[in-house]
């Protein structure tokens, strides 16, 4: 759809067309969400930095928000899509505590919901650029699910966005399994951070676990990982490859 | 009620606070046959009297299914009635889409008489002419609410309405402390017995009658012929003859089947 807008500038009038925006790459980026189900609920992952392309440009940026009473989204990729997402959730949970009815939308809900979003924006040509987790408990029923920009999305009882796809899920896949403690989780989670901390270029040491269960959801202070760089390769590096630095 | 200067539009009110128009649209509710609902705390039963224009056209379809967890009955204009289905089909469906969960049928309800409220403030339209009984299924366990022509809705236990309801809704009265604990059986049972109340006097048969239930494991469905008439059977008593009749009728009539049986009766259409 265009039309003409005349604007006055000194001599020329210069006509202005309306045309068709969308979104072409992203700027400020968050990197891996990793998410596991476990006994009481389920943990998430993630650490708390922005990238502006190489630069690791924002280092407090929260990539995990409470939504309603029982869920729990994590974001990956552009951050003020994030945002996006966050204000039109908000208007629905707004909405559906107005109704003061008994009646609440669970983690299930919110996951579909986000789900026709990104795929209607996707059909556009305009997408959020974000790798989205929805995570929560209803009525004892733990839900972990994901959403990709492209619409894609399904649910399974551990989930991981970016490079965590690579990185931690082999991982997961091998030493996760149902019912794990809070302390096996959170130990389980760590180790897949700290690869991603080593091996992911736009990783940050500084993350937070966010934990959601029946009672509610609770973020965890942002902390670092124990790193260690005293391999014997690291001392001589080039020891194998001469040339090279 | 009588004729006044006050009742030709919609949108004027009388002196004494009145809106007529939302009135005689509450009178044309009264005039279609009777519909009665009832619930328990893990199910509704919607019922109703099946009535036809004459001997040679099969009945009006009074009750329909919105969605698994929801059913409506309704009395009065049917054609209104099935818009408002229709309409209800489309919010449930809606939801589920974008939601992959039911619609909670508080929600719906509310819907429908914000809907019902728009027609009696509008000059150019007129109020729906048809009550709603909308039975269903939400986070709280079953319910049964009554949708008006005025956009009012109410909650009920039991409720009838249509013609003859009245004597229904006494025989509810008296019965309906006990239907919160209500077997399912019972439920269907109460409807029944219900149902006989206003036809006063005519022999209750299940091809005079339409019964629908819905419940926590059970999605929404009619009962088959054979079903009523078990249940008839249980508390009525028929002379030998009438009773052979009738299920001779009620064994000719299939669940799915739309042609008349027996003699001059016409089966209900099953959905």
């Amino acid at each position: 759809m265009t039309f003409t807008i005349p604007i006055e500038n000194g001599d020329a009038v210069k006509i202005a067309e309306a045309e068709s925006q969308r979104t072409l790459y992203p700027y400020v980026t968050g990197t891996s969400i990793v998410a596991i189900k476990y006994k009481d609920g389920v943990l998430m992952a993630s650490d708390m930095g922005g990238s502006y392309g190489s630069t690791l440009r924002y280092k407090n940026i929260e990539r995990m928000k409470a939504i309603g009473k029982h869920s729990l989204l994590g974001a990956s990729g552009e951050i003020s899509d994030f945002q996006e997402i966050l204000r039109y959730l908000d208007e629905l949970t707004l909405n559906d505590n107005m109704w003061d009815d008994g009646n609440s939308l669970g983690p299930k809900e919110i996951h579909n919901y986000l789900t026709r979003v990104m795929y209607n924006r996707r059909n556009k040509f305009n997408p959020l650029w974000n790798t989205l987790v929805l995570g929560g408990v209803k009525n004892g029923k733990s839900y972990l699910g994901m959403v990709s920009m492209i619409g894609v999305s399904f649910e399974d009882d551990h989930v991981a966005t970016g490079f965590g796809n690579h990185l931690a899920r082999p991982i997961l896949r091998d030493e996760w399994h149902a019912d794990l403690s809070f302390e096996d989780g959170v130990k389980l989670l760590e180790k897949c951070m700290r690869v991603l901390l080593y091996r992911d270029r736009s990783a940050i040491n500084k993350l937070q676990i966010a934990k959601i269960t029946e009672e509610g959801v609770t973020v965890s202070q942002p902390y670092s990982l124990k790193t260690f760089w005293e391999y014997s390769s690291f001392h001589n590096p080039t020891a194998s490859a001469e040339g090279s630095w | 009620m009588f004729r006044n200067q006050y009742d030709t539009d919609v949108t004027t009110w009388s002196p004494t606070g009145r809106l007529f128009q939302v009135e005689y649209a509450m009178e044309a509710v009264k005039q279609g046959s009777a519909a009665i609902g009832l619930r328990s705390r893990s199910h509704v039963v919607l019922a109703c009297v099946n009535k036809a224009q004459s001997e040679l056209s099969s009945h009006q379809r009074k009750i329909f299914k919105v969605d698994d967890h929801i059913g409506v009955a309704i009395a009065g204009l049917t054609a209104d009635g099935r818009v408002l289905s229709r309409y209800m089909r489309s919010e449930s469906i809606n939801h589920s889409f974008t939601y992959e969960s039911p619609l909670p049928v508080g929600r719906l309800v509310v819907h429908l008489a914000d809907k019902a409220q728009v027609c009696t403030q509008r000059s150019w339209k007129r109020p729906y002419g048809v009550g709603l009984l909308v039975g269903g299924l939400d986070e709280s366990g079953a319910h049964l609410y009554y949708n008006c022509p005025s956009g009012n809705y109410f909650e009920y236990q039991a409720f009838a309405i249509g013609s003859r309801s009245q004597a229904a809704k006494t025989y509810l009265e008296r019965r309906f402390e006990s239907f919160g604990d209500s077997s399912r059986e019972d439920l269907i049972k109460d409807a029944i017995l219900a149902v006989r109340e206003t036809l006063q006097g005519e022999t209750l048969k299940s091809s005079l009658c339409t019964v629908a239930i819905l419940g926590v494991d059970e999605p929404f469905h009619f009962l088959d012929q054979e079903a009523i008439q078990k249940v008839i059977d249980t508390f009525e008593k028929v002379p030998e003859e009438e009773e052979g009749e009738d299920e001779a009728e009620a064994g000719a009539a299939q669940p799915a089947e739309q042609g008349g049986a027996g003699a001059g009766d016409v089966a209900p259409m099953e959905m």
